[in-house]
This record gives C-alpha cells, sequence and structure tokens, in this order.
C-alpha cells in the first residue's frame, strides 16, 4: 500500500512551485526555439519543396538520438546549465513541428492562394495574413503533440540534471534515490496534471486563433 | 496604373489591347499542369464592355485571361490597359487594380464575409469605416443583406452566395477591368441563370471591361458583348457581335462549337425590352362594367387586363363574363398568363409562351407596371428583322482588327469536345 504523505507536501509547496516554473521554462524555451527553427525551414520549403526531403530526414534522424544520450553527451559543453536540457528538447520538436507546418501551409487551397495572388497580395503579407492563419489547425496539432512530449522528456533531464535541472522530474529521481514513494509520485503526477493543462491551454489558444473553422452552417 | 487608388464608384472601364501575345510552356511546364498555350494573339476589348473567350479545354482561354493580371507572364507580344504596357507596371499595384473572379471563388476561410469583401480596400490602405461601408454597399449590391451576412464565414454560405461575395470582393475597389474564369461555372443552372442575370443588370450600371472565360457556348453568348471563339492552340477562330456568330459561323469548328440550335440560340440575344409590344386592353378595377363591356367590344377584344391602382396586373377577364352592372372586382380574374420581365431574354419568354400554351404574355417593368404584351408574331418578326439590325461600332471595330486564323487552318475539333 502506497503511502502518500501530504504533510510533506504541504510543506514543500515552494519547492514544487519553482520546480513547476523550471518545468514550463523547459518546456516554453525549446517549444518557441524549434518552432521558429521549423517554421523557417517550412517557409523554405514553400519556395524550394525539394528541402523537405533532407529537412524530414535529418529532424528524424535527430529525434531517433536517445534523450537520456543526448542530455548526456551535452554534458562536457554545456556543464549543468539550463541549455544542456534546452538544446535536445529543442531539436526533439523539430520533427513533429516542421511536418505539421509543412501540412499546414499546404493545405492551404490552391484558388485560395491564387486569389490572394490576383487581389495583390504580396508574398510576404499573403504568408502571414492568409496561409498562416489556415495553417494553424494543422501547426496546433503539432504543437499539442510536441508540448506533451516535451514535458514528459523533461523529466528524463532530471536524470542527468541532478539537482540543477530536471522541473517535476527531479522529485522523481530524488524520490527514487532516497527511496521516498511521495516523491515520485509527486514528480509523476505534477508532471501529467502539467501536460494536460498546458495541453488544455493550446486547445483554448488553437479556439482563439480559428474562429472560423467554428463556424459551420450549411454546406454547399 | 500608377493610380493604385481608384475614385469613389464611377462607373466606367478601359481598353485591354493584346498585341501579338504569345504564350509557351516547355514540357516540364506542361507536366506540372501548365494551361493551354498562345500563339500570336491580337485583340481589343473595348472600354466598359463584356469579351468573352470561349472554346474547348486547352484552348488557352484562361491563360490568355491570367496574363491581363500578370499571374502568367507572356513569352512574346505586348498587353496595354488604356494605352499603358502592363509589364510596366508594378505587379501588386497592377493586380490591386484589376478585379479577379474565379470558378471556385477562392474566398478567404479564415475571414468573415465582410473582410473577404474588403480585401482590396484594406490592402490599399483605405481607413477602416471606409472599408466597411463600402464591403456593406457592395453586399447589397450583390443582393446579400449586409446585417445578415457581414459577420458569417465563407463556410456558413452556400455556393451561390459565396459565388456573389467573390463578385463584391472584385468590385470592391471599384477597379476599371475585370477578369472573370467561369465566375458561375460551380452552382446549379438555376442559381447559375439568375447570378448571370444579376450581373448582366450591375454591368448597365458599372460599365466595366470584363473579360469572361467560359466553355459554355449559351454563356458566352449571353454574357458577351464581344464572343471571341478560340481552338487549341490559343488562336481566335471567330471574333464578332454573339449575333453576328450564330448568323454567320466563320467555319465548321465555329459551327460546330455553337451548336445546331443557333436559331434558338439568337433568340437568348434580345430582351423582350427590344420587341415593339402590344397595347394591353387594360381595365382598372373598380371601373363600371358596363362601360368596360362597350369599349373592349368596340376596340374587338375578347380579354381584358385587369390593373391595380399602380398599374400592376391582377388578372384577365373574359368580356362575355363581365356582369351588366356594378364595377370591375379583382375576384373577376382569371389565372393570368406567364408575366415576363421586359428585361427577360426573347428565349426564355418564347419559352413560357410554349410552355403554357398561350400566344401572348403580359410584359411588365421593374415595380411590376404593365407595359404592353408580347406576343409570338412579334417574335417572328423581330428575328427576321435581326440581320439588318446594326452591331456597335466599337464591337466592329475590335471585330475587324482581330487576327483570325485562316479558315483553311481550321482541322476537325478535337475528339471529345462539343
Amino acid at each position: 500500500m502506497i503511502e502518500i504523505r501530504w504533510d510533506w507536501i504541504a510543506g514543500h509547496l515552494d519547492d514544487v512551485a519553482e520546480k513547476t516554473w523550471q518545468h514550463l521554462q523547459l518546456l516554453v524555451i525549446p517549444m518557441l526555439a524549434g518552432f521558429a527553427i521549423a517554421f523557417a525551414l517550412a517557409v523554405l520549403a514553400l519556395r524550394r519543396p525539394g528541402t523537405i526531403g533532407p529537412v524530414t530526414a535529418v529532424t528524424g534522424l535527430l529525434y531517433t538520438i536517445p534523450s537520456l544520450a543526448a542530455f548526456a553527451v551535452l554534458i562536457p559543453i554545456t556543464g549543468l546549465s539550463l541549455m544542456t536540457a534546452i538544446i535536445p528538447l529543442t531539436t526533439y520538436t523539430l520533427l513533429i513541428l516542421y511536418v505539421n507546418t509543412v501540412a499546414g501551409l499546404r493545405s492551404v487551397p490552391a484558388e485560395v492562394n491564387e486569389a490572394a495572388d490576383a487581389m495583390g497580395y504580396t508574398a510576404g503579407s499573403r504568408l502571414w495574413h492568409v496561409q498562416l492563419p489556415l495553417a494553424v489547425p494543422l501547426i496546433m496539432a503539432g504543437v499539442r503533440v510536441a508540448a506533451v512530449t516535451t514535458i514528459g522528456l523533461v523529466t528524463v533531464a532530471a536524470i542527468i540534471g541532478g539537482n540543477r535541472f530536471g522541473g517535476l522530474g527531479q522529485f522523481i529521481t530524488e524520490g527514487l534515490q532516497t527511496d521516498f514513494d511521495t516523491k515520485i509520485y509527486l514528480g509523476a503526477i505534477g508532471s501529467v496534471i502539467l501536460a494536460f493543462v498546458v495541453d488544455g491551454v493550446l486547445v483554448g489558444v488553437q479556439r482563439l486563433l480559428t474562429p472560423w473553422s467554428r463556424a459551420r452552417g450549411r454546406e454547399g | 496604373m500608377d493610380d493604385a487608388e481608384p475614385a469613389g464608384a464611377t462607373p466606367g472601364g478601359a481598353t485591354i489591347e493584346f498585341e501579338r501575345v504569345s504564350k509557351h510552356y516547355d514540357a516540364a511546364a506542361m507536366r506540372r499542369g501548365a494551361g493551354g498555350a498562345v500563339e500570336d494573339l491580337s485583340l481589343t476589348v473595348p472600354a466598359g464592355r463584356i469579351c468573352v473567350l470561349v472554346g474547348p479545354s486547352g484552348c488557352g482561354k484562361t491563360t490568355t485571361l491570367k496574363m491581363v493580371n500578370r499571374l502568367i507572364e507572356p513569352s512574346s507580344g505586348r498587353i496595354l490597359i488604356d494605352g499603358a504596357d502592363i509589364a510596366d507596371a508594378d505587379v501588386t499595384a497592377l493586380r490591386r487594380g484589376i478585379g479577379y473572379v474565379i470558378q471556385q471563388v477562392g474566398l478567404f476561410p479564415h475571414q468573415t464575409i465582410a473582410q473577404n469583401v474588403g480585401t482590396v480596400p484594406r490592402l490599399l490602405g483605405w481607413d477602416k469605416s471606409r472599408q466597411e461601408r463600402r464591403s456593406a454597399e457592395l453586399l447589397a449590391l450583390v443582393g446579400l443583406e449586409p446585417g445578415r451576412y457581414a459577420d458569417r464565414y465563407p463556410s456558413q454560405l452556400s455556393g451561390g452566395e459565396r459565388q456573389r461575395v467573390g463578385v463584391a470582393r472584385a468590385l470592391a475597389a471599384d477597379p476599371p477591368v475585370m477578369l472573370m474564369d467561369e465566375p458561375f461555372g460551380a452552382v446549379d443552372p438555376i442559381v447559375r441563370e439568375r447570378l448571370q442575370n444579376e450581373f448582366l443588370r450591375l454591368q448597365e450600371d458599372l460599365a466595366k471591361t470584363i473579360l469572361f472565360v467560359t466553355h459554355d457556348i449559351d454563356e458566352a453568348i449571353k454574357m458577351g458583348d464581344l464572343v471571341v471563339v478560340m481552338q487549341q492552340g490559343g488562336r481566335i477562330a471567330q471574333l464578332g457581335a454573339p449575333a453576328e456568330l450564330l448568323a454567320a459561323p466563320a467555319s465548321d469548328y465555329v459551327a460546330r462549337f455553337v451548336g445546331a440550335d443557333r436559331g434558338l440560340k439568337r433568340l437568348s440575344l434580345y430582351r423582350v425590352g427590344d420587341v415593339v409590344l402590344e397595347e394591353a386592353p387594360l381595365v382598372r378595377q373598380d371601373e363600371q362594367s358596363e362601360a368596360v363591356r362597350r369599349r373592349a367590344l368596340a376596340a374587338g377584344d375578347r380579354f381584358v387586363l385587369i390593373v391595380d391602382d399602380l398599374a400592376r396586373p391582377l388578372g384577365w377577364v373574359d368580356v362575355e363574363d363581365l356582369p351588366a352592372e356594378g364595377r370591375i372586382r379583382e375576384d373577376m380574374a382569371d389565372p393570368m398568363s406567364p408575366l415576363l420581365d421586359r428585361r427577360d431574354t426573347l428565349k426564355d419568354a418564347t419559352s413560357r409562351l410554349l410552355d403554357a400554351e398561350v400566344g401572348s404574355g403580359v410584359v411588365v417593368d421593374r415595380a411590376g407596371r404593365v407595359l404592353g404584351l408580347l406576343t409570338l408574331a412579334a417574335v417572328m418578326d423581330w428575328m427576321r428583322d435581326d440581320r439588318s439590325r446594326e452591331v456597335p461600332v466599337d464591337i466592329a471595330e475590335a471585330a475587324a482588327e482581330a487576327v483570325v486564323v485562316a479558315a483553311e487552318e481550321h482541322g476537325e475539333v478535337p475528339a471529345g469536345q462539343p
């Protein structure tokens, strides 16, 4: 029978808040960096479709590197700084964000792009005001998967991050080392709750960004 | 085309001239699905006219259209709008000054109807309130109540409504030139007919210069002031006013393309209002029955048409059935023969008369007031005089200038084409 010591948790709320905050940083920074890179590459893909194959291959390769190994490899270079976690977490987001952004931008119907050109949109404003908004549903699908994946991977980073990084994952590693179940459950359940909350927020963001996709009346 | 900001709502168009324009595609482009090639095309579209390019698929009509707003750049030759070479214009400014309507409409799904309509005004930097006013004005113009439609999204509209929005969007910045590629091709025949009629009505006031592409010869004849029949390779097989094309096809190819029913098609060229109407024997309700009967007998009318105080028809009544005493009442009227609008085509009007098995129909104006009677005999007389009727000067000039492929070049119609 598992005993959770609520009193211990109650006494360490500061710690919980701090580690949750770090978990969020390790989510948001890699996601933003990953999205910036993936978006730039996706825009390149629109102009030069020949780049899609190689870019998918490289981001796919990065995705296959075992996460623990990636963190370990970086320790000699970036030490025990947050960077050691941020770099691999970023590269893990690339594949899904890239593939979904390319799919999203390419999902814009040809006649919509043609109409935009014929109305006198410049290439840049067409990208921002027509293609990007219409790509949002597919991009957000990728962002949600990448976010939930990243939240999980942060806990893995804790294995080598010691007491420096790893967000809520640090509770898990500490709990395993000291054989203290409460910490293990706190880290595991906390990170699952975080994933649900973040996903819920992202769904909300998508709804705000795409009021048009819910407007369904009669068709044809 | 330097003046990217068009005037408020001034009607009028610009001349479009094609000077020996060619567009060739290499093999790679053809594999990617490039349109038909165009060969040495010279053509003048007079200002304020609708010029329809019609031909089988792959004849280069869409290519020709898209060269005007430079979605496709010609391989050689020049295109002039009001005398200015479009190759010298800034391409986005050029496009903002040309309306564009396509079959798939291409509305922006993420924008409301008002935003869609306001696209070009927004790109031109009009202030917000002016954009909104313009959008509302245009929605009303194309028959969509702004209050109901402005805040909806394209997915909430029917195909016909979307097509109207497409037309409104193209008109938003009041461009002198409009390009329309099968604009009514994606809607059912009833809606298409209505949209065509409404568009012609709009064009009466707007007088834009319109280049219109279709594969449907009936649509070409109905919509065009000038019809250009094209054949494979982007060459002109015949060019002229619709009546000329139907009365005297220049080749077998054109004759087959316009179809065996070209006599009926000629009827679609004219409107009820063109024909001399017979005077209708009108009586007002509340007139003394006996007086009406005497008047009708004197005029030799067996039936008289009862109208209300605003001269709107209520129905026919047999003079024999009129009571000797009292006044004419609405309920004496028999069901009406077809009511014809003076803007209906003769083809539609004749068809409705034949359908109702009557020899004449009541013609009304926009307010529903009786203008007179259209009889089948009058239609016959009109058609008999058709050939002597004159073609407008600008259309005749455009036809005279165009380079038409020599008659001996007309080969067989490609397999599978009409």
